[in-house]
């Protein structure tokens, strides 16, 4: 019989060519639907014209670390963020949830040589690549916008991979926990007031010396946002150094769990 | 090809396997019959290398899944109660990426998959999306998807659930010319007329247990007669009138609509029947079955 045809017993798989093929799966995927792929970028797009140029329009005088900028390429930045954040958000929440219940996609692929370490960071990596695309087209919008104004911009997209990481990893852990759809409302309720606080549209400095201030100081996408926009505008501080720190721990972090989740809840 | 001594699972408090030794050896099919919750998922489970040995010694190629998960899966072909099949991709590219999954490269895997579109009688279907596939066809292609890595053993657990017919005989087909080709089939089912033709050698489960281990043969021959008499009386008087047959056979069970006596003649049952007057309303002779070995081991009761 041909199918019974001896193949040869290829090589084990190497951790990267793992992580390559969880890719490749997902890549298959979205060729076929990558329209789904433009709405996330189109949301801070969005915002950017509406509230960065729109509102920009009656700013006068705005200053980021006491230098002026406008305030377009203060938002702008902010939405780099976010757009490394809500690409991660979307592949790690909503996707990974349908595949771990519904799919048993992951029981599949453990019917191979793949193993739970290769499915959690394949899955985290193409939250990254995802959120990383988002962030590069927006960076271009950025520059052709003229809203980019230091060569220090160049680290702004590994900063916005970085972000993304991070948010893929750790989302993806808690999606582990999700028993139904109704606990997505929990990651909308965190991903609005994240979005709408994390020194996106207004300086941290307006929280004044409250602590509110240092609970935004310690989120992860105010880390993001700063990173972002310290890069784009130039005005680098220690500060990018903390944000780097702190998004490579937890998307470490992050990731070690999804591992350990998917342990549990596959291999019983 | 897969040894275990002592295996056990056990689930926080519940033990679904309780000690079980099971020699499956190469291109032999191997049954694992019992009813629901009897443990014959849970020791698939572990042969799969997907669920953690509780107790005991498990050796599947020679190698401890503990260890070497992702060598002997790669060696392993398995057929999931559930199609576990990828809804987001076509049914080639299905094909196709669980055997990139083995390491198979680009070329191999594209050839694969085409041949298996071929074995599994979809080539037509190759560029559909697998939810509009009939459930007989989803379940060749979630056989054929197993077959990829040309594995030395098929793991298939309850392969012909919720299919017609005519798409088990097709199966069943399919699975015989693997069986002739030298794959080891390893398989669970609750349908006895199934193990009957597939399984050489197979093992009857009850509540984590072996209960008996044989051929189909050999298993009717140590727990059945070779024939059962039916006979058949009024509503309400097979209790009363089963004394009076219970000399002439081996065994009699009383059934709600029937007595069955199992005898190796169950001709002379049945004339000796009418000799004593009594007047059955039908009368079947038949031969033992597996079903009868399997009911009379596991109880007619529900399982769950």
């Amino acid at each position: 019989m041909a199918v019974l045809d001896r193949v040869a017993i290829p090589a084990p798989l190497t951790p990267t060519s793992a992580t390559r093929l969880l890719v490749l799966r997902n890549f298959i995927v979205y060729k076929s639907a990558w329209k789904l792929f433009l709405t996330g970028f189109l949301e801070p797009v969005l915002y950017l014209f509406s509230i960065g140029i729109g509102v920009g329009q009656l700013i006068d005088g705005f200053t980021f670390h006491g230098e002026e900028v406008s305030y377009a390429a203060f938002v702008a930045p902010a939405m780099l963020a976010t757009s490394a954040f809500n690409g991660a958000l979307m592949d790690s929440t909503f996707n990974v949830f349908f595949k771990l219940k519904y799919e048993k996609l992951y029981d599949q692929m453990l019917a191979t040589p793949l193993t739970t370490g290769d499915i959690a960071r394949g899955e985290i990596a193409w939250g990254l690549i995802r959120g990383s695309v988002y962030s590069a087209a927006f960076l271009l919008v950025m520059l052709a916008m003229g809203l980019v104004e230091s060569w220090w911009a160049v680290l702004a997209l590994p900063a916005a991979v970085l972000v993304a990481f991070a948010f893929s990893a750790v989302c993806m852990a808690l999606t582990t926990w999700m028993t139904s759809w109704q606990d997505f409302d929990k990651i909308t309720l965190a991903q609005m007031p994240l979005f709408l606080f994390s020194a996106t549209f207004f300086p941290v400095e307006a929280f004044g010396d409250s602590v509110l201030r240092w609970v935004v100081e310690a989120t992860p996408l105010y880390r993001g946002v700063v990173l972002c926009r310290e890069l784009t505008t130039g005005i680098v501080t220690w500060e990018s150094a903390v944000s780097v720190v702190y998004l490579a721990v937890m998307g470490v972090v992050g990731l070690l769990v999804v591992r350990r989740r998917l342990d549990k809840l596959l291999l019983t | 090809m897969i040894s275990a001594r002592g295996l056990r699972k056990s689930y926080g408090d519940f033990e679904a396997v309780k000690g079980i030794d099971v020699d499956v050896r190469q291109g032999e099919a191997f049954g694992f019959l019992g009813p629901n919750g009897a443990g014959k998922s849970s020791t698939m489970r572990m042969i799969a290398s997907v669920s953690p040995v509780s107790a005991g010694e498990l050796r599947i190629l020679g190698m401890d899944p503990a260890t070497d998960g992702p060598a002997i899966r790669g060696r392993l072909g398995v057929c999931p109660q559930e199609d576990t099949l990828d809804n987001e991709l076509n049914v080639f590219d299905n094909l196709y990426i669980y055997g990139r999954y083995f390491g198979i490269d680009r070329a191999t895997c594209r050839e694969r998959a085409n041949e298996l579109l071929e074995f599994a009688q979809i080539t037509d279907k190759a560029k559909a999306k697998v939810e509009d596939l009939s459930g007989g066809m989803k379940r060749r292609l979630t056989i054929a998807r197993s077959l990829i890595n040309n594995p030395d053993v098929l793991l298939l657990d309850e392969p012909t659930t919720g299919l017609d017919p005519q798409a088990r005989h097709v199966l069943w087909d399919q699975l015989f010319r693997l069986k002739q080709a030298g794959v080891t089939l390893v398989i669970t089912t609750h349908y006895m007329d199934e193990a009957e033709q597939l399984c050489d050698r197979l093992v009857v489960m009850d509540k984590g247990v072996i209960a008996a281990e044989g051929s189909p043969r050999e298993l009717i021959e140590a727990h059945s007669t070779r024939e059962v008499a039916e006979l058949r009386f009024g509503v309400g008087e097979h209790e009363v009138l089963a004394g009076k047959v219970e000399d002439l056979g081996d065994r009699v069970e009383v059934l709600p609509d029937r007595l069955l006596v199992y005898s190796d003649h169950g001709e002379d049952v049945v004339t000796a029947v009418i000799d004593r007057g009594l007047q059955p309303i039908a009368t079947l002779v038949r031969r033992s079955t597996l079903e009868d070995v399997f009911l009379r081991l596991t109880g007619r009761s529900l399982a769950d």
